[in-house]
């Protein structure tokens, strides 16, 4: 079980208690946090659910693979090195107190 | 007296779309949407996928927790049925024999699974996978099959029955697909990658069967027993998944007089030919700019109609006419199409068909139609961009991995 804090990009922010193997897109969208959109589901298939990750996360989640990082190359809103898809992060006693925060726009 | 608001038939990806769009786009009336199922709105990407395989539990196969849909305004409603429109009435005759009126509707209502048309196929154990609980039944079947050892037949080398295929081979059944076409996925694919997929299964111990010709189901006390071949032979079984495709769920539309054709037809923008009524997502066939109808199923043209048919229903025109895409998960290959492949008649291969991350360009005459990639989103994600630019790289570019295709679009 982790803490996620989801900041949107009007500064709006949702702390969610999210069950372990839970990925950080599905905490979102099932709690109506809407800078996240996963429309494919959590298939690394569609890069709507693109965040950037705080620097105690950066620092504990496992590198991006391949697709992902694909993925990312497309994005829509601003690639930074923190950037990653929440679709592919999943939720650990580790990530506890994590902070993720939300571009602009998805798409 | 306020007006009644919208109603969205159908709590899919295209009816939550909508409702959701509504809101985004300033809509302050009451909105219901009315799902048939029991459960509210969830992803259905995943049940031929990780769900099937119990690798994901129901809360996280939820597309909007139902508390989330009320703060936003929106009234989920399941397990209901609307039995018919009165379009002179604006209302709708729903089956527990009440009427709800409407001052705008949607029809999502998506699509049923096409039945197997032989003797024996509605026998206990003959499965399509549409539904949370289709793929709960198959689970609970393929479980059991696995357990004595019965091989489970899929019938239909579609995206549908070869992602099943993956997944029971993945847990360990044994697993026989039966396609009655010459390749896999011929109607999608260019010929080299349906012999890729074929090769792909074989790899993975799947008994592929090409040219199989079903002659009917057979079934004793427990359900199905046994698959019937054209050639007299019987294949034993205890499960068989079919997945030969899906009708349009049109009937209500067509009932209501709304012009109806495999589908109910929409402009780019999610109309009918009722002004209060637009309609998104599997339901529907497209009126394209050339007259023709498109019929699409999947996530993307679930969303965008969605949103679509909300901005129709508030005055505003917002065309869908992106280039389609898909995709489709089996083993560790994820599969990326864009555009549609229809029409090709030339195809390039980019990339390493041995290493499995390749990309095929499919062109009518020196026109790029579609790009299908295996595990190469990068070339999935730049073709759409080529496609949506009407941008076309020749074939000789598009097989040349030293040539730049990113480069066209600049």
């Amino acid at each position: 079980m982790a803490h996620i804090t989801y900041v949107e990009a009007n500064g709006q922010s949702t702390t969610i208690d999210l069950a372990d193997g839970w990925s950080l897109m599905q905490g979102a969208t099932t709690n109506g946090i809407d800078g996240i959109i996963g429309e494919c589901g959590g298939s690394c298939a569609c890069a709507t659910c693109h965040c950037y990750v705080d620097d105690m996360l950066a620092g504990v989640l496992p590198p991006p693979s391949q697709g992902e990082l694909d993925m990312l190359e497309n994005v829509v809103a601003e690639r930074r090195p923190n950037s990653r898809l929440a679709c592919q992060i999943k939720a650990s006693p580790a990530l506890e107190g994590g902070v993720v925060t939300l571009p602009e726009c998805q798409e | 007296m306020t007006a009644p608001g919208i109603v969205i038939v159908g709590a899919g990806q295209a009816g939550v779309q909508a409702a959701e769009a509504l809101r985004a786009g300033g809509y302050e009336s009451s909105i219901t949407l009315l799902g048939d199922e029991p459960h509210g709105p969830y992803h259905r990407p995943p049940l031929s996928k990780a769900w099937l395989a119990g690798e994901m539990d129901a809360a996280q196969l939820v597309m909007r927790a139902p508390d989330m849909l009320a703060r936003k305004g929106i009234e989920l409603r399941t397990g209901v049925t609307v039995q018919r429109i009165d379009r002179d009435a604006k209302t709708l005759q729903l089956a527990d024999g009440s009427a709800l009126p409407y001052t705008g509707l949607v029809l999502a209502t998506g699509a049923t699974p096409r039945a197997l048309p032989l003797t024996g196929g509605d026998a206990a154990g003959v499965l399509p996978l549409r539904s949370r609980a289709d793929a709960s039944a198959i689970a609970e079947r393929m479980a059991v099959c696995i357990e004595q050892d019965l091989p489970i037949v899929v019938i239909g080398g579609g995206f549908i029955g070869l992602e099943v295929a993956a997944t029971a081979r993945k847990k360990g059944a044994r697993v026989t697909v039966l396609e009655a076409a010459p390749r896999l996925l011929g109607r999608v694919l260019a010929p080299v990658l349906s012999d890729w997929y074929a090769s792909l299964h074989r790899g993975h111990g799947v008994q592929l069967m090409l040219n199989a010709q079903v002659a009917g189901i057979e079934a004793d006390a427990n359900g199905v027993s046994g698959v019937k071949l054209a050639d007299g032979s019987v294949l034993p079984t205890g499960l068989v998944v079919v997945g030969i495709g899906v009708a349009a769920n049109d009937q209500l539309a067509r009932d209501a007089g709304l012009e109806c054709d495999r589908g109910i037809v929409v402009d780019a923008c999610g109309r009918t030919s009722d002004p209060a009524i637009v309609a998104a997502g599997d339901c529907t066939a497209r009126r394209q700019a050339d007259g023709s109808l498109l019929r699409l199923e999947s996530v993307q043209n679930a969303t965008e109609q969605g949103k679509s048919a909300a901005a129709a229903l508030l005055g505003q025109d917002r065309p869908f006419t992106a280039p389609p895409w898909f995709w489709s998960d089996q083993y560790d290959r994820k599969l990326q199409m864009a555009g549609l492949s229809t029409g090709a008649d030339a195809w390039a291969v980019r990339g390493d068909m041995a290493g499995g991350s390749f990309s095929v360009y499919h062109f009518q005459g020196d026109r790029l139609l579609a790009v299908d990639s295996v595990n190469a989103a990068k070339d999935h994600l730049q073709a759409r961009k080529l496609l949506d630019a009407g941008v076309s790289p020749t074939p000789r570019q598009a097989g040349d991995v030293s040539f730049d295709l990113g480069g066209l679009l600049k």
